[in-house]
């Protein structure tokens, strides 16, 4: 036998997990490649749609990242009522169901909304939500919130000391900006830029609602188009191989920057600078109440509109409701159970390649987008089974990996952690199996355990992807949504909007309270 | 009979070798240079480390094949002896099944040892509910009522006071001797060693020596002892 450090023996859970992981995603992927012709296979259209892809996704994270400084110096630097809160709601659209956002950037910016209500009245020229300009805004809205609290965390590491001394040796704001500031936003907004923009690379579901022709469409979309609309699975799959390479370009990219997180970890909430005074006051307020009304606006909107009509929805939303509900706690349970096995084995930190091996298929899902796993798993599947009865089960099963890469990041960490300070004392004890998992693991990785749940919960809710390639008939309530919204029976599709947002923010609220209660 | 056989176990630069007899129900102080070996000794016994050549036999059976928790064998650790979450009563109950399904008999039992360590009232208590010292009471109570022939102790009282160190230090001898266990334990203070145990063990220059009167040796100390004791 060999020397040195025994690992505790474990059983080949890892690995076992990580290969049928690996297995799952590569296969079909494999799948999608067989099935795909030659680049050659693309029309103009196609092109377009890889085009607009890249380019929108640029713009959005650019309009992000820049949009971002103002608002993350502002709450740096201004103590207010209601910071925290602000500070607190801005990681909302990271659970928000993107379906419910558009319902709420529609009834400000749409039509008839507000905005072009106003313009009206004014004699002004309308804008139209539709296009390349509302996939972007709605971009915007999903990653503005997350970029300020990403710059804001950079703000908030540098020491207060270094203010203070600034300020000690009589810096003027542009001293502050030009020896504090920019050398921080010069280290952090490159990773914030490159996090925007593979969330914009594999956009879906905005797209599907505001975009769309040849000028607005992405290569999700496109795929779905040549999926459902012209049943060429031939194109889909082709697409579907240069949405992965997009993503995988996007990727080695990245990988020469940190990508940061733009949840959890705690945000401090006391700003422990002192602000300059003057007019800079009013225009730090000024932009905090820009950024709190973009954020706030639309959704105020839909609640008000919705709330009204929740008694009146009819019984196939609620039974959509209940489908949606069941199928986000299935998947989230599985998403935990496939983070809890790979997160353990990684931290028992088994040397070498093992290791890293089963880290990268956790971290798999990254590359292949929702609809490219959709078209693979259809093309796979299809000899045994009819796209109605797929259609749950895959989506199940798709959001459960899709979320993993979120639940690693979570549990890792605090699995390492476990195994360094019980792990010998455990192993000493013979506590192992059921025992271990029970008096050890799930009570000391509750936290982590509940957030990722509640994460994973809320992604699976919300979801409106690989579902629209399948189903009609039996709808999850953010495809019911979708089909009201399309039907222009607006009124419903707000009561059923309030209905989606609050059960996903319920579902990660009890998850994330049920993995704090025994602490 | 504990026997280390040709053992040698290199990590990375660190070498160490044993070749030494410890006799069932001895008490052992291990001496030595931190960084010498002291924590890797203990580590080859209690199964989280492998030699890379050699046996450690206990009663003339190797222990290779035995994971850690299937070894004749408690430790305690420099810290983290204690599970936060659970209560003291459970966390010596692990003591006795590590699934915690305990019969009316064994709670009995736990009792009684968290009566022995003084700390009857105290089972449902959490651990950071309790001192330091109190801690290490209940870490003892688990050491009771496992009853395994070898104890290894890490320097458990490292970050008590002297007085309350002399007083765990009585305790466990009484423990060791109900259950009359063979006591191995890392120590850099030598009164500690002159306390507790008759045999002392030597480590240096990637050496385990075997084990000489305890006394004899502090009374008269070989030239790289005297320098790492000082005076």
């Amino acid at each position: 036998m060999a020397g040195g450090v025994l690992a505790v023996r474990s059983g080949f859970g890892g690995a076992v997990t990580a290969a049928l992981l690996a297995g799952l995603i590569l296969g079909t992927l494999a799948a999608v490649a067989s099935y795909a012709g030659g680049l050659s296979g693309l029309g103009p259209w196609d092109w377009r749609a890889v085009w607009f892809t890249l380019w929108q996704a640029a713009v959005s994270a650019t309009l992000s990242a820049i949009l971002a400084i103002p608002v993350a110096r502002a709450l740096a630097r201004r103590q207010f009522p209601g910071r925290s809160v602000l500070v607190t709601l801005l990681g909302a659209p990271f659970i928000l169901p993107v379906i419910v956002a558009i319902m709420g950037l529609i009834s400000v910016f749409g039509r008839n909304g507000l905005l072009n209500e106003g313009f009206r009245a004014l004699g002004l020229p309308e804008i139209s939500i539709y296009g390349w300009q509302g996939v972007i805004l709605a971009h915007v809205f999903f990653n503005l919130p997350l970029s300020v609290r990403l710059v804001l965390q950079g703000w908030q590491a540098i020491p207060a000391e270094r203010f203070r001394l600034a300020e000690s040796l009589g810096f003027a704001p542009g001293d502050v900006a030009r020896h504090l500031e920019r050398p921080m936003l010069r280290a952090v907004l490159p990773g914030i830029w490159l996090a925007v923009f593979l969330v914009c690379l594999t956009s879906f579901a905005v797209a599907l609602a505001l975009g769309g022709g040849p000028k607005a469409t992405t290569v999700e979309l496109a795929i779905y188009q040549a999926f459902r609309f012209d049943f060429e699975m031939g194109r889909a799959a082709t697409l579907g191989l240069v949405q992965v390479g997009l993503c995988l370009g996007a990727m080695a990219l990245a990988s020469r920057f940190t990508i940061p997180s733009g949840f959890g970890a705690g945000m401090d909430s006391t700003a422990s600078l002192r602000g300059p005074a003057g007019w800079r006051r009013g225009g730090d307020a000024l932009v905090i109440a820009l950024a709190a009304g973009f954020l706030l606006w639309p959704m105020l909107t839909v609640i008000l509109a919705g709330l009204p009509r929740l008694p009146a929805l009819e019984t196939t939303v609620w039974a959509a409701a209940g489908r949606s509900v069941i199928m986000a706690l299935v998947s989230a349970l599985l998403t935990l159970a496939l983070g809890l096995v790979l997160s353990l084995d990684i931290a028992r930190g088994r040397a070498g390649w093992p290791a890293r091996l089963i880290e990268a298929a956790g971290m798999l899902p990254i590359i292949a987008s929702p609809l490219v796993l959709g078209t693979g798993l259809f093309l796979i599947l299809r000899v045994w089974i009819t796209p109605g009865q797929l259609a749950l089960p895959v989506t199940v099963a798709i959001n459960a990996i899709m979320a993993l890469p979120f639940a690693l990041r979570a549990l890792i960490p605090a699995a390492r952690v476990l195994e360094q300070d019980y792990g010998r004392l455990a192993a000493s004890l013979d506590l192992r199996g059921w025992a271990r998992l029970r008096h050890l693991t799930l009570p000391r990785l509750a936290r982590p355990l509940g957030f990722a749940g509640g994460l994973a919960a809320a992604l699976a809710m919300g979801d409106l992807g690989v579902i629209t390639l399948f189903a009609s008939d039996q709808p999850t309530l953010p495809l019911k949504l979708f089909q009201l919204m399309t039907a222009y029976r607006m009124a419903d599709a707000a009561g059923c909007a309030v209905l989606l947002m609050a059960i996903s923010f319920a579902l990660f609220w009890a998850f994330d309270r049920g993995g704090r209660l025994n602490a | 009979m504990l026997e280390f056989r040709g053992v040698r176990l290199a990590l990375g630069d660190f070498r160490l070798s044993a070749d030494l007899t410890v006799g069932a129900g001895a008490r052992v102080a291990l001496i030595g240079p931190s960084g010498s070996g002291k924590s890797t000794l203990l580590g080859l016994i209690s199964g989280f480390l492998i030699p890379d050549q050699g046996q450690v036999l206990w009663q003339g059976r190797d222990l290779a094949p035995l994971s850690p928790g299937k070894r004749p064998v408690s430790v305690l650790f420099q810290d983290q002896n204690l599970f936060p979450h659970l209560s003291v009563g459970q966390n010596v109950g692990l003591g006795l099944r590590p699934d915690l399904r305990l019969s009316p008999a064994e709670r009995d039992r736990v009792a009684g040892a968290l009566a022995r360590v003084g700390l009857q009232d105290m089972a449902d208590r959490r651990p950071a509910q309790l001192s330091g010292g109190q801690q290490s009471r209940v870490a003892l109570a688990r050491v009771l009522l496992r009853a395994r022939p070898i104890l290894l102790l890490d320097e458990p009282f490292g970050a008590l006071g002297p007085a309350l160190k002399d007083e765990m230090l009585d305790l466990l001898a009484e423990i060791a001797g109900q259950t009359d266990a063979t006591v191995l334990m890392v120590s850099h203070d030598p009164d500690d060693a002159r306390r507790f145990a008759a045999e002392t063990i030597v480590i240096h220059d990637g050496r385990a020596d075997p084990p000489v009167p305890t006394g004899a040796l502090l009374d008269d100390p070989p030239p790289d002892l005297k320098a790492y004791l000082g005076g």
